[in-house]
C-alpha cells in the first residue's frame, strides 16, 4: 500500500503552492515580453511622430504681403497667375510656359510656383514635437538670438499638400504623391503576378502533387525561399527583368522608346517574385485548411480532382488565400532593398503614367529624405513613414476583416 | 429468361484483397450482394469493414499508397479493370459517409452541384424536390432551401447527404457507421428510411450497432482479423435472421452475442 504515494495534508498544500509559483513566474516572464514588444513599438512611432511635428524656424526671401493684400492661401487661379506674371522675369516665366502652359496648371501647382519662385520660403531649423511642446521658450530664445530674421511657426509636415505633392528638390514642397502613386503601381503589378502563380502553384502542390522525393525537395525550397533577403531578389530581378528581358521591361515591344529596363515593370515583377513563396504558403495553408470530409463528399457524388478543386476548395480557402495575399502586398510596400537595386528613381517629379515608367516609391523617398543632412528632410520623412505605416496598417486590418468576415467554419 | 449468374447480383468481388503499401488490410473477400436489398457489414474495429466498403466506389484511390488484389465485378466488369474510369463508379455507386459532410452551400446547391456536374438535363427544381422526399427531408426544408446546409441539425444533414446522393441516381449506395454521430431518434428516422430506399437501390452498410444491424439489414457479413497477419477478412455471410440466431461460426456468434469484441 506504502508503494505509491501523494503528497497529503500540509506537504500537499505547499506542494501547490510551489506550483501556482512557478505559474505566476512563467506569467511574469511572458508578460515581460509582451511589454517589451509594446514598449519599442511605441518608442517606435513615438519618435516618427516626434519629427513629423514641430516648430520651423524659417524666412522669406519676400514678404507674401508685399505681392498681396489677401493672404496668398486664399488666392485664385488668375490672381496667382498675375502674380506669377509680374514677379517673375520674362525668361524665367517662358521657361515655366514652355514646360506646361501657365493656363493649363492647377492653381495648386501655381500656388507652390509663387512659394518656391517668388516668396522663396527657406527653413533654417526644425525642431522636433516634444522640444516643441516641453520647451517652447528655449526654442524662441535660440531662434531669436541665431535668426534674428526668423519666423517661428508649429507645422505638421503631414497635410493634404503633402499627399498630392510631386516630388521636390525643397522640401517645404515636396510630397510623396510620385512614391504613392510609385508604390500603387508596384504593388499592383507583384499581385497581379504572385496571385495566379501562387495559387496555381499551391493548388499543384496541395491537390495534385504525389509525395515523392522531387516535391519534398520543391516544398522545401519554397519555405526557404521566403526566408532569402530581399537584395538576393533586388539582384535576380536586375539580371533577369532589367537586362535579360530589357526588351520587354522598358516597353520597346511595345514601342514606347523613352525608358531603358528600369521600370515600374521591372520592380512588379521583382516583388512579384519576392512575394511569390509567401503567397504559395498561404495559399497551401489555406487550402489545407478545407477539411477532407468536403473533398470526399464531392468524389463521392461523382466529381472529378478539377471539379471539387474549382467549386469546392478553393471557394473554402479563397478568405485564407486573399488574407495572405494582402499580407504579401504589405510586405511588397515595404520593400526598399531590391528596389535600390533594381534602380528606383530618386528623384523624379511626374506621375507614373503606365508599367513602362521611371519610378519612385515611399520606402526609397523615406531613404532618400533620411540620408540628406538637412533637418526639414528628416522632417518630412517622418511624414513618409507615417503614410507609408498607415498605408500598411490599412493592408493589414483588411486581412483580418477579411478574415473574420468570410471565415467558415466546418 | 435466365440471366448470366453474374447479373443475378448488385455487386460481387472475387478474392478480393485490399493493401495499404505492404499491409494487407483486407483479404480474400467473396460476397455476393443481393440486389434491392441491405447488407450489413459488422465486426470489431479495424477489422477493414471501412476499407472494403470503400474499396466498392474506389474512394480509396485516395490514399496514395492502397492497392487491390483480385476484382470486384459490376454487371460483370472489374471496376478495378484499367479501362474503367472511378470518376463514374463514383456515380453509380453513391456513399454516405460516417459524419455528415454537405457542402458548405445552400440546401439546395447541396443537391443540384452533383447533378449538375453529372451533365443532368431538366428541371432541376424538381429534382431537388423529389431528392428531398426521398430522403424524406423535403417537409422539413421546403421553406428554407437557399439557407445554408450548415444550419440543419446533425441528423437533418445527414439525410441531405443521402438526398444529394440519391439525386444523382445510383445503382448501390455505400453507408458508412451513417448513423454513428446522430442521436437515437435520427439514427431510426435514416433507418425507416432504408427501407424505403431499398425498393430502389442496394444498400450496403457498415455499422458498429449490432442491434442497427439486426434491424434494419437482409444479408450480413461478419468480418475478422487474421490473427497473425492483422487483416481483416469476411468469416461468415449469410441472411441477417441466421447470422443472428444460427451462425456457423462460433466467433460470429460470441461477437454478436456480445461476448466477444
Amino acid at each position: 500500500m506504502t508503494k505509491f504515494t501523494y503528497p497529503q495534508e500540509q506537504d500537499l498544500q505547499r506542494f501547490v503552492n510551489a506550483r501556482y509559483r512557478t505559474a505566476w513566474i512563467w506569467q511574469i516572464v511572458f508578460l515581460s515580453a509582451l511589454l517589451l514588444a509594446i514598449l519599442s513599438l511605441s518608442a517606435l512611432s513615438l519618435d516618427v511622430v516626434d519629427g513629423a511635428f514641430g516648430y520651423v524656424a524659417y524666412e522669406f526671401k519676400k514678404d507674401p504681403l508685399t505681392i498681396s493684400q489677401t493672404p496668398i492661401d486664399d488666392l485664385q487661379k488668375e490672381e496667382l497667375l498675375t502674380i506669377l506674371q509680374t514677379s517673375l522675369s520674362k525668361g524665367a516665366y517662358g521657361k515655366l510656359d514652355k514646360e506646361k502652359p501657365m493656363e493649363t496648371r492647377t492653381a495648386e501647382d501655381l500656388y507652390s510656383l509663387v512659394l518656391e519662385r517668388i516668396i522663396q520660403v527657406k527653413t533654417l531649423e526644425t525642431f522636433p514635437l516634444y522640444d516643441s511642446l516641453f520647451r517652447k521658450a528655449e526654442i524662441e530664445a535660440y531662434v531669436q538670438e541665431t535668426y534674428p530674421d526668423a519666423r517661428l511657426e508649429f507645422r505638421s509636415w503631414l497635410t493634404p499638400r503633402f499627399l498630392t505633392s510631386p516630388m521636390s528638390s525643397r522640401a517645404e514642397f515636396a510630397g510623396v504623391r510620385t512614391a504613392l502613386f510609385g508604390s500603387m503601381w508596384l504593388v499592383t503589378i507583384a499581385i497581379a503576378f504572385a496571385l495566379p502563380v501562387g495559387v496555381g502553384a499551391a493548388i499543384y502542390l496541395q491537390e495534385y502533387a504525389r509525395k515523392n522525393f522531387i516535391n519534398t525537395i520543391i516544398q522545401m525550397n519554397i519555405n526557404n525561399l521566403a526566408g532569402v533577403p530581399s537584395i538576393v531578389y533586388g539582384m535576380l530581378g536586375l539580371a533577369i527583368f532589367v537586362r535579360a528581358m530589357e526588351a520587354f521591361t522598358s516597353g520597346a515591344m511595345f514601342g514606347i522608346t523613352d525608358t531603358n529596363g528600369r521600370t515600374i515593370m521591372s520592380a512588379g515583377l521583382t516583388m512579384g517574385i519576392l512575394v511569390l513563396p509567401l503567397v504559395i504558403i498561404n495559399a497551401q495553408e489555406a487550402i489545407k485548411a478545407v477539411p477532407d470530409s468536403i473533398r470526399q463528399a464531392a468524389y463521392g457524388v461523382g466529381a472529378t480532382k478539377w471539379q471539387t478543386v474549382w467549386s469546392h476548395v478553393l471557394p473554402n480557402a479563397l478568405p485564407g488565400i486573399l488574407t495572405g495575399s494582402i499580407l504579401a502586398m504589405s510586405r511588397a510596400v515595404g520593400e526598399t532593398a531590391p528596389l535600390i537595386i533594381v534602380g528606383a528613381s530618386t528623384f523624379i517629379s511626374i506621375d507614373p503614367n503606365g508599367p513602362f515608367s521611371k519610378f519612385t516609391a515611399l520606402p526609397i523617398q523615406i531613404y532618400q529624405w533620411t540620408a540628406r543632412p538637412q533637418g526639414e528632410f528628416h522632417a518630412i520623412a517622418a511624414a513618409a513613414i507615417i503614410v507609408l505605416l498607415s498605408l500598411l496598417l490599412t493592408l493589414n486590418a483588411t486581412a483580418i476583416l477579411l478574415r473574420n468576415r468570410f471565415q467558415q467554419r466546418f | 429468361m435466365t440471366q448470366p449468374e453474374t447479373m443475378q447480383y448488385a455487386i460481387e468481388t472475387n478474392d478480393l484483397s485490399i493493401f495499404y503499401g505492404k499491409f494487407e488490410a483486407v483479404r480474400d473477400v467473396n460476397l455476393k450482394i443481393e440486389k434491392q436489398k441491405i447488407t450489413a457489414i459488422i465486426g470489431p474495429s479495424g477489422c477493414g469493414k471501412s476499407t472494403l466498403l470503400r474499396a466498392f466506389n474506389r474512394m480509396n484511390d485516395f490514399v496514395p499508397t492502397s492497392r487491390v488484389e483480385g476484382e470486384i465485378l459490376m454487371h460483370g466488369t472489374n471496376l478495378y479493370s484499367k479501362q474503367i474510369d472511378p470518376v463514374e463508379v463514383r456515380r453509380r455507386i453513391g456513399m454516405v459517409f460516417q459524419k455528415p459532410n454537405p457542402f458548405p452551400k445552400s440546401i439546395y446547391e447541396n443537391i443540384a452541384w452533383g447533378a449538375r456536374i453529372n451533365g443532368f438535363k431538366g428541371d432541376m427544381d424538381e429534382l431537388v424536390e423529389q431528392s428531398l422526399r426521398g430522403a424524406a427531408l423535403w417537409d422539413e426544408v421546403k421553406d428554407k432551401l437557399k439557407q445554408s446546409a450548415y444550419a440543419l441539425s446533425g441528423g437533418q444533414q445527414q439525410r441531405l447527404c443521402i438526398a444529394r446522393t440519391i439525386a444523382i441516381q445510383p445503382e448501390i449506395i455505400l453507408m458508412d457507421e451513417p448513423a454513428s454521430a446522430l442521436d437515437p431518434i435520427s439514427t431510426l428516422r435514416i433507418e425507416e428510411l432504408m427501407q424505403e430506399l431499398k425498393k430502389n437501390y442496394t444498400i450496403l452498410i457498415v455499422t458498429h450497432n449490432m442491434q442497427q444491424a439486426a434491424r434494419v439489414s437482409d444479408y450480413t457479413a461478419m468480418m475478422m482479423l487474421y490473427e497473425e497477419t492483422r487483416s481483416g477478412t469476411v468469416i461468415e455471410y449469410d441472411e441477417t435472421k441466421t447470422i443472428f440466431t444460427r451462425p456457423k461460426d462460433k466467433r460470429t456468434e460470441d461477437y454478436v452475442t456480445g461476448r466477444f469484441g
